[in-house]
């Protein structure tokens, strides 16, 4: 694999296609820049800030640019929000699209061909496995991402967090309760 | 407070696959593919493998991303499979010619 990389790389660098730095600032980026700490400022933003949720559900790609997130596909951002009627997941079937600017490069289980097959069929099968059981009566929905539409899941904003910073707020913001095997707040929920 | 994103393990399990990665983030924003054709191609290296009978549990995702690269690659006539392939023999010379602990580079495989 190492070889076939180097290989590729430097065919591309010496046709001047391909500028080795700008490898190197891209892989800087996503090692280090780019994570679920971002979602979580957009959340945290979103349950404090009545007029920013109202941005968010309007335009979701406009509202996280807002806070200096954006996507370099391309890519249009919808978030969708977990209410006490209604549970989201997001997964995406055929490869691995994923809302890197907000949450970084997805987890291995999130690329994995059991997770990717059996989160439409058996959504709450699988969110079981995580630790995470959605009461019957909430409805589930689940949301195939594509390379066009990326979708962030706005959790449930945890009861007794009235007055809380938005510092504070996003430290409850996991990086699985954006993708919604896991509830905001739940400490250790689906690692 | 919980903190659960930190016991995660690195982004990029080896540096190859940082490297395919980036890769792909740079020939799109230079304009080589668009993003729904590197997601297509993406997807077809998955798909076949799975149509074999191959699950994956993730861990060769990147396998699976560089197949979908080097094919784009081709196909796009960005790189002629003959030379990709005599590049790769010339790295793997390289790295046989070339005593441990030195870097690799592609003279240590000459002549």
């Amino acid at each position: 694999m190492a070889l076939r990389v180097k290989a590729l790389q430097s065919l591309l660098v010496e046709k001047g296609l391909v500028d080795p730095a700008a490898l190197d600032a891209i892989i800087d980026t996503y090692e280090h820049k780019v994570g679920p700490r971002n979602g979580a400022r957009v959340v945290a933003r979103a349950w404090t800030d009545a007029a920013y949720l109202a941005r968010l559900r309007q335009d979701a790609t406009a509202a996280i640019a807002e806070l200096g997130y954006g996507g370099r596909q391309g890519e249009h951002m919808v978030a969708v929000e977990n209410t006490p009627e209604t549970h989201n997941l997001v997964v995406c079937t055929l490869c691995s699209c994923y809302p890197w600017s907000v949450l970084g490069l997805p987890p291995v289980w999130y690329k994995s061909s059991p997770y990717r097959s059996r989160a439409v069929i058996d959504p709450r099968g699988v969110m079981a496995e995580f630790g995470l059981v959605v009461p019957e009566d909430v409805e589930v929905r689940v949301w195939d991402s594509t390379a066009e539409i990326r979708y962030l899941v706005i959790p449930q904003r945890p009861a007794g967090t009235e007055g809380w910073s938005e510092d504070a707020l996003a430290s409850l913001v996991s990086r699985d309760s954006m993708i919604g095997v896991a509830f905001a707040g739940a400490s250790g929920a689906g690692s | 407070m919980t903190a659960p994103d930190l016991a995660d393990p690195p982004v990029f399990a080896e540096p190859w696959q940082a490297e395919a990665f980036a890769l792909t983030v740079h020939l799109h924003a230079a304009g080589a593919f668009s993003w729904t054709e590197w997601a297509d191609a993406l997807s077809r290296e998955i798909e076949a493998t799975e149509a074999d009978g191959l699950p994956d549990d993730g861990g060769r995702y990147y396998e699976h991303w560089l197949a979908a690269l080097e094919r784009l690659v081709t196909a796009r006539g960005l790189a002629a499979p003959q030379a990709l392939a005599a590049r790769k023999h010339a790295w793997a010379k390289a790295y046989r010619h070339t005593p441990h602990g030195q870097p690799v580079t592609l003279a240590a495989g000459a002549g």
